[in-house]
This record gives C-alpha cells, structure tokens and sequence, in this order.
C-alpha cells in the first residue's frame, strides 16, 4: 500500500517535470488572460487610466512629430545659407565666368549665379529708387556677385561657415557674405523646441508611471483579502505579482496604442490643410506621419512604463501584506 | 511531526504568547488543543503555520526546522500544512470550486488533476453540488466545510484547525470532529484549538491544555502512551 503510494508519486513527480516548462508557459498564458479579463470586466476604469496614459504620451509624441516636419520643411527650403562673393571692381566678366563655372563644379555647391556688373546695375537701379543718384555718378560703381548656394548638406551653419572662409580666400573675391543669421536662429529654436519636448516627455513618462504605480496600488488595496490568503495556503510572492504585473503591462500597451491612435488622428486631421496651404505656396509638401519605428517606439515605451510602474507598486505594497 | 523545544514567543511590549513550550506530536495523531481565551492556542498554531516565528527555542515540523527557514522558503513549508479558521476566510468573489482549487492552482497543479481534486476533496466534505454556489449562498457551516476541503485539497500531511467549530451549533460541531477523525484515519496529522470541552471529551484523543501561555495538562487518549494524565 505504501510502496504503491511511493510509486505513484515518483511518477507522478517525473511528469511534472517533464511539462515543467510547458506548465510555466501555459500559468503565464492563463495569468494575461485572466488579468486581460479582470480590465475587461471593468471597462470603464480600464479605458480611464488608459486613457489618461494615451493622452499624456500623445500629446509628446505628436509635438515630436510637429517637430519633426518643421525641421523637414526647413530641409526642402533651397538657399537656406547662401553666400554671395563681391569681386573685385578690376576683376574681367571672363575671370568672374572662369570662376563661376569652377565653383558650379563643386561637390559640396549646389548652384552658382552669376550677376556681373551690368545687371548688378540693372537690379539695383530697378529695386532701389537711387537710380538718379547712381547716373550722377558717372561709371558703375557695382561690383559682379556670384551668388553661391550650398548643398543640404553643407547649409548647416558650421559648414555654411567653413565654405565661407574658403571662398573668402580665392583671389577675385574682394568680400564673402553669409546670411546665415535666420538659419542660425532658426536651429536655435529647434533645438529649443526639442529639449523642451524631451523635458515634457519626461515629466509625462514619469506622470504616466505614477499613474500606473497608483492604479495597482489600489488595486492590491482592493484584492488584500485574496493576497493573504493566497500566501496563507502557499502562494509564492512571484505567483502573487505576476497578475499585477500583466495588469500594468496590459495598461501600458493599451495606453500606448491609444496614444498611437490619437496621434495618427491627429496628422490626419492636420494633412488637408496643410496640403491647403502647400499648395498656396507652390510646394509639395506633405505631412510624414508616425512611421513604423516611432509607433513601436510609443506603444512599446508605454507597456514598459506600465510594467515599471506596475513593478515599482508590487515591490512597496506585496511585501506588506502578511496572513495574521 | 511535530516538535517544539523549549519555545518562547514574546511581542513587542513584553507580553508573552508562549512561554518555554515542550511538546512532541507524532506523525499521524490528532490532538485537541485548549485553554482560555488568550491562553496561546492560536499562537501555537501561528509558529506551526509560520505566521508568526518564535522568539525564543526551535519549532520543527517534518524534520524542518521553522526557525532557520529562509522567507522564500515559506510559501513551500505552508503548502504542506492545511490551515482551517473559525471566520473560514474564503474569497467571495470566487465559486466553492474556486476557493477549493487554490491550493492546487498556487503549487502548479494541471487543470484536469485540479479538477479532479477538488471534486474528490469536495465529495468528502458532502459539497459536490454547491461547487458552483458562491460562499455566501451558504451556511455557516457549509461554509466551514469548503474552508476544511481547501485545506485538505492538496493532501497535506498536517492539518491546523483553529477554532473550527466556533460558530457553530452542537450537531454540527460533532459533524466537523468526524470529518477530522475521517482525515485522521488515512493518516494525517491534525493540530485543532477549540473551547469546545464537552464535545472533544467525548472524542477520546489526546488533548492539550494551555494556561498563560504555558503548557499546564497533557491528556493522552485512553490505550496511547504510557500516561493517561500528565501535570506540568
């Protein structure tokens, strides 16, 4: 009787090991489900703090992606840095169409205009009203410009300002001029504008995990009869955590895909304007959405503030909770 | 099974549960535990239980020793004693199967097995048809009898009951003791704080009787041990 309970249980032990792992598999499986069921059996509370999760990491992202094609447009503008060469007065229209067409061979130039010393004229006596003043003066008193425009990539302001001194250096050029004043305010606001959206996403990342940390905490509040138990009768503390932790996992994801939503809905109520006013000004520019590395972004940086939240919650409020 | 050896359990404040405590109870004997109220039934059952760790002396059950055992180790020590409470302490939002089954689903038990169990465990306690009903639905005790099967479920070799007839009239009592002489039978060590003298006299077990904390009788059943009565 006793030998045949012995064997019973050695067989019954060998078992058990061999569908260990697929037990463990199968407890996590049963464990997302049943927390995926409890959120569900309280939808309005659930939607709530996913809600809350969703608009404060939307509004982030969808300002990060604002951002984002401000400073894509900024790219799209031509002659965003552009250098005008003065030459001198002796210097011939052939010199100044030799080196015109030298710079035009430039990898790091995009186009080169030459205005020679007629048109300067012209332009000027067009434009400026002096054109009295400039005929008292007898001879023309212009200088030809070649008016020089830089690649994309060399319109940042250091380049803009190496190619500067460059070509400030070759023979004909009496004076270099780079009007890159806008462009540097322009990057300065930008860089602005970034830190502040990093500042603000930090807040509301840590916003979000608060929020997460004060959700499970009520809600171990909440199930404190069953957590005693649950250790009274032998419950492990990681059996114990793991439903909270799928919980805070499940509001994060949730969150994190609602925060996705808002934001393509947001681009999508943007585009048709946008595309409007584009057009106003004869471009094509349009508004370049959440692509498929921000979105996993978002939605996977949410679930892992609501796991670390979740976390943060079970490790100050499990321990606490002792059968008596 | 059992074994305490000279314990001493002392709160914060300097009032003493348990005061240098001797006692040995064998494996498979059912043992009836009383005193008055305050006398330190519970807190024996607590230091068996690991609830509570003994301030002083070593508790050892099963050949562990309750006194070194790590925190992480609790869980495991607890899986092998049963634990039944006069308020019951079943979960509500749960069925009768449920609260039945959470032994077996903590320690990893597959589902058809659990199933299984818990029928049998409910079968024995004459609940298979509440399994469904939600604790509430039913009596005191009805409900005292989910809480033994929950601690029986999982076959434990000691079963700690206390207070388990509290509530309870006097047939109903008498239905509980029997139940616990039924585990008894095949084998399993049982551990039962009650007030209840007139009901446990009748029983012919060993009973121990506590006085401040102290161990003040130890009544061997008639035919078990060498002394029917022994003064402290």
């Amino acid at each position: 009787m006793k030998r045949e309970k012995r064997r019973k249980k050695s067989a019954h032990i060998s078992r058990r090991r061999r569908l260990h792992l697929h037990v463990w598999l199968l407890r996590h499986l049963q464990v997302a489900l049943s927390s995926l069921g409890r959120l569900a059996r309280a939808p309005l509370s659930t939607l709530m703090t996913s809600a809350v999760i969703g608009i404060s990491l939307a509004l982030p992202a969808g300002l990060y992606l604002l951002l984002q094609n401000v400073q894509e447009l900024s790219g799209s503008w031509d002659g965003a840095a552009t250098i005008s060469l003065f030459l001198h007065q002796e210097t011939s229209a052939r010199e100044a169409g030799e080196l015109t067409r030298e710079l035009g061979l430039r990898a790091d130039i995009s186009s080169v205009r030459l205005i020679d010393r007629d048109n300067a004229l012209e332009e000027f006596q067009r434009f400026s009203g002096f054109s009295d003043a400039l005929r008292a003066l007898g001879g023309n008193p212009l200088p030809a410009v070649i008016v020089v425009e830089p690649t994309t990539d060399h319109s940042t302001p250091e380049a803009a300002e190496s190619m500067l001194s460059a070509l400030r250096a070759l023979r004909p050029v009496e004076l270099a001029q780079l009007d890159l004043q806008w462009v540097r305010r322009f990057h300065a606001i930008t860089d602005i504008a970034r830190r502040a959206i990093a500042v603000l996403a930090t807040l509301l990342g840590l916003a979000v995990l608060l929020i997460v940390v004060n959700t499970i905490r009520l809600e171990i509040q909440h199930r404190h009869a069953e957590i005693e138990i649950t250790k009274l009768i032998g419950g492990t503390n990681a059996f114990i955590r793991r439903p909270f932790l799928y919980a805070g996992l499940l509001y994060g994801l949730f969150g994190g895909i609602l925060a996705w939503f808002l934001v393509v809905l947001g681009v999508g109520l943007l585009d048709p304007p946008v595309a409007r006013l584009a057009g106003l000004y004869q471009s094509t520019f349009e508004l370049s959405g959440m692509g498929l590395d921000a979105s996993l972004i978002l939605i996977g940086g949410s679930t892992l503030l609501g796991l670390g939240g979740s976390w943060v919650a079970v490790g100050r409020h499990l321990n606490e909770i002792e059968p008596s | 099974m059992i074994f305490f050896d000279n314990v001493t359990k002392s709160y914060p404040g300097g009032h003493r549960g348990l005061s240098e405590i001797n006692l040995h109870v064998e494996a498979g004997e059912m043992v009836f535990l009383t005193g008055h109220s305050g006398a330190g039934k519970s807190t024996l059952l607590k230091l068996i239980g690991l609830l509570e760790r003994s301030t002083r002396g070593q508790v050892r059950v099963g050949g562990r020793n309750l006194t070194r055992l790590k925190r992480s180790q609790i869980p495991f020590h607890r899986r092998e004693v049963g634990m039944i409470f006069q308020d019951h302490r079943l979960l509500h939002d749960r069925t009768v199967f449920d609260n039945v089954a959470m032994p077996l689903v903590v320690a990893g038990v597959g589902h058809s097995e659990t199933s299984r169990r818990v029928r049998a465990a409910l079968d024995k306690v004459s609940l298979l048809t509440k399994e469904k009903a939600y604790p509430v639905t039913l009596s005191g005790g009805e409900q005292q009898r989910v809480g033994i099967a929950r601690a029986v479920v999982s076959k434990p070799p000691v079963v700690l009951a206390d207070e388990p007839t509290g509530n309870l009239d006097p047939d109903l009592s008498r239905e509980i003791m029997g139940l616990f002489d039924q585990f008894n039978q095949v084998g399993v060590t049982l551990l039962i704080a009650t007030h209840n003298l007139d009901l446990i006299s009748t029983l012919n077990k060993r009973i121990l009787t506590l006085d401040g904390g102290r161990l003040a009788q130890d009544t061997r059943a008639k035919g078990q041990g060498p002394v029917n009565t022994m003064r402290i």
